[in-house]
Parts: structure tokens; sequence; C-alpha cells
């Protein structure tokens, strides 16, 4: 076992980041299969508060109608929707009020400059080795950026609006719809949303598969790894 | 009773397997439950709204012009059951509602009893958990009107609503006594349509379409549901819906 003695490895997440991070991965991959069934029931996308089969779409999404699929969808959606929320609610308070939100999150004042982020761009796009990438002592500002987006845009994002599908919640609270932009609008910017949470897991896994992905593995499992530049 | 908990077990079982550890989650007293996770987070869900709408706020109501040119109509749209037909064909004329239970004058209210009562108009998003909603106007009399002309006892605590289609569900008095829970007999101006539940049909505005039963034939003040059916307060429940439809 891995103590915390070990000199040969360093420590890399506490183990709230960890139970958090693989709490909510679950949550994730249910709320995007039970999502995705729901939509099945109506593949279109509106803009507004109304829309229908045979009203006007701004997107017929090209996916088989299937009626049948809501009664479990729903079901899994909202229990997963409830681990997600509580998981990332007390993960977005500890990071927040510990500090690690802008300490291992925000983009260093040096990872600002033009010059950096043109040559992080330049380095994820394979066109030049990344110095910051290989060094591994920090997230690089693309990573930095992209899980900010997440954590404060995206998951956000995504609870207010499918909150904004509730005829419950939007009874309290009608600004939500004047927020979105109507019942529709809403439906229409949680899918885009989903979409863009899809696209960020895809490329993180990609990430992950890339850049040793055992020692990353064993990071985010046991909270320690190998110091960099030794193979795990 | 003893079945009852019993049978609550079974469901929570056939639930992800997770009942035997949760138990069946009862919403309200003597409510319908359902256990496994899915009845820990339906109770959840029910908690949080019933605190967010402690105040008993009205769902968002349009005016006219807001009125959805393309409003569904989904399930049944014309009900074949022999008596509902020979009442149609007299412009339901004949038709009368039961309203029972615990209630002190047990009364079988005609169309016109109904439309003697006062009218509340209400135009409304309709929210199906299929996705689509459409903007309606809905007339007719709040539920509470006719629930106190009978004089609900006060031992009541659900109202149970069956239809001419066999749907059936139950309301507890939070939603059912709401100033927008109206039997509504027309729509948008005019009658009723059939497709859309004539004579009447309940509306519910502040959960989902399925709530908001057509051809209501029946209503019944009960003290508890959880010896109804299969104990899961309405018959989209035993379908694995869940019974509170706010989310």
């Amino acid at each position: 076992m891995l103590g915390a003695g070990d000199t040969r490895t360093r420590p890399r997440h506490p183990l709230w980041v960890r139970a958090a991070h693989w709490i909510n991965a679950a949550a994730f991959l249910a709320l995007a299969v039970s999502g995705t069934a729901i939509l099945l029931a109506l593949p279109r996308l509106f803009w507004g508060e109304t829309g229908a089969n045979d009203a006007p779409a701004w997107i017929v999404l090209p996916l088989p109608v299937d009626l049948e699929r809501t009664g479990w969808g729903r079901n899994l959606h909202f229990v997963s929707a409830w681990v997600f929320v509580i998981t990332g609610g007390l993960y977005g308070l500890a990071s927040l009020l510990g500090g690690r939100l802008y300490r291992r999150l925000l983009p260093d004042r040096d990872q600002w400059h033009p010059r950096h982020l043109a040559d992080e761009v330049r380095g994820h796009l394979g066109l030049s080795a990344s110095d910051e990438a290989a060094s591994g002592r920090r997230y690089n500002a693309l990573q930095k950026l992209a899980y900010l987006a997440v954590i404060v845009v995206l998951a956000p994002t995504m609870l207010l609006s499918g909150l904004t599908m509730s005829p419950g919640v939007t009874s309290a609270y009608p600004e939500l719809f004047t927020l979105f932009g109507g019942r529709q609008s809403a439906r229409t910017i949680h899918f885009l949303s989903a979409v863009l949470l899809v696209g960020f897991l895809v490329i993180h896994v990609w990430q992950v598969l890339a850049h040793h992905p055992v020692r990353l593995m064993r990071g985010m499992i046991t909270g320690r790894s190998a110091p960099w530049g030794e193979e795990a | 009773m003893r079945d009852l908990s019993r049978r609550r077990l079974l469901l929570g079982a056939s639930t992800l397997g997770a009942g035997t550890l949760l138990g069946g989650c009862e919403f309200v007293e003597n409510g319908p439950s359902r256990g496994g996770l899915y009845g820990l987070s339906d109770t959840l869900t029910f908690a949080t709204q019933r605190f967010l709408l402690r105040d008993q706020p009205l769902a968002r109501e349009f005016s006219a012009d807001a009125i959805s040119a393309v409003f569904p109509t989904i399930n049944t749209t014309d009900p074949d059951d022999p008596a509902y037909r020979r009442s149609k064909a007299q412009g339901f004329s004949d038709w009368r509602l039961p309203v029972r239970g615990l209630v002190e004058r047990p009364a079988a209210l005609s169309l016109s009893d109904l439309k003697a009562m006062p009218a509340r108009t209400q135009v409304t998003l309709h929210a199906c958990e299929q996705g689509w909603s459409a903007i309606g106007g809905w007339t007719g009399v709040r539920l509470s009107h006719v629930l106190a002309s009978v004089g609900l006892k006060p031992e009541a605590r659900f109202i149970v609503i069956r239809s001419v289609d066999g749907w059936w569900d139950s309301y507890d008095l939070f939603d059912a006594l709401h100033p927008q829970t109206i039997l509504a007999y027309g729509m948008n101006g005019g009658d009723l349509p059939i497709a859309h539940g004539a004579p009447v049909r309940l509306r519910v505005e502040r959960q989902l379409g399925y709530k908001s039963l057509k051809y209501v034939s029946d209503i019944e003040a009960v003290a508890r549901v959880d010896g109804l059916g299969q104990g899961r307060g309405s018959m989209v429940s035993e379908l694995g819906f869940s019974w509170y439809a706010g989310l």
C-alpha cells in the first residue's frame, strides 16, 4: 500500500475530490442515458414557451421516436439528478470555501499571457510539444478553463434549465422562464448544454488515455501518483 | 395493514433491489408509497417542492392571445364506453358527476349544476412528460368550491378522481384545494372538445399534464389512498410514473 511517507509518490487528489469525481461520473452517465431516453419521446427542439409534434420545430433530431421510455427514463434521470446535485453542491461549496477552485482551477497569472495560451493551443493541436503539459506540476490553462466551464457554467445551466421544465418549481420561481426565454427554450438549452458536457467527457477521457492513463487513473482512484518523469 | 407493508417491501425490492434497505417511502401520511431509490428520489422532490410552494403561489397565467394554435391530444381522444357515447349523443344533458365519500351531502352534479357555480378562466401552459408544451384557456369551477358545496368532512385528506376511460388519480388537499385546480367544461372560449376530455376534465396546473385527467366521471373524498389499487396513488404510478408530477 502507498502510505503518506512513501517518497516515490506524491499526493494528487484528496479523498473528497476523488469521491465527488467518481460519484458524479456515474451520475452523469446515468443522466446522459436517461436524458436520451426521455428525448426520444419528442426528438424536436423549439424556442419559446410551446412546442409539439405538429408545431414548427427549430431542429428535428435524426433520432427514432420512442414514447415508451419516459417512464424509466424520468425515474433514473431524477434519482441521478439528485445524486449529481447533492454531490456537486458539496464539491462546489468545499472547493470554493477551501480555496481549491482558484488555487487549482483558476489559471495562474503567467498562464493568461497570450503567448503562453498560444503555446498551449499549439501543443494541444499537436503542432509543438508543450512543456507545461509534460511537467504535470499544475493543470494547463486550457484544462483549467475547461474544468471551470463545466463546474461554473455548464453544470449550473443544466440544473437551472432542467428546473425550468418543472411546473412545480416554476410556479414558485417564474423568473426561471424569463431567464431562459420560455419552457421550450429551457429544454433546448438543456439539450445543447448536455451536448457540450458529453463533448467535454469525450475530450477528458481522450486526454487521460493520451497522457499516462495508468498514472492519472491511479491518481484519481488512490489519491497518489508517481512523480512526473518516472513511469508509474 | 400487515399486507400493505409487506407489499411495500416487495415493491421496493423490485426497484433497483434497494427496497429492503430503504423501505417504502410515503410522501404524506396515509398517502401513496413507493419503495427503493426511486421512492426516495420522489420523496425528496415532493418534500422540496412542497417547501417551495408553501405559500401556494399560482402557476403562470397568460393573456388569451398567447393561446397555442397546436394543442396535442394524446391517450384517449374519444372514449368508446357505451354510456359515454349515449351521453355524448345527447350533448351530455343526462351526464352526472358523483361527488361522494367523506362529504356531508353526496351529490350527482349535472353539467348545468357545475356551470351555475362561480366560474374561473385561466390561460396556462400545459407541460406533458413527453416533452411538448402548449398554452390553452380553461374555464370551469374550482374543485374547492365543488367540495365545499357538498361539505367536505374534516377527516378527508385526499380526493380520488376517476375517468371514463379507466384512468384514476389522487390528490392531497394541498393541490386539490388550490385555486387553479378546476373542473373545466370550457376550452379557449368554447365548450371543452371531446378530444380534450368533454364534458369535464380536471386541471392541476402545478403538475405535469398526466395529472389533469380527462373525461372525469367520479370524485371521491377519502382519508387515505394507501389501500387503493397497489397503494401507489394513481394508475400511472402503477405503470412506473411518479405520483407527484411537479418535476
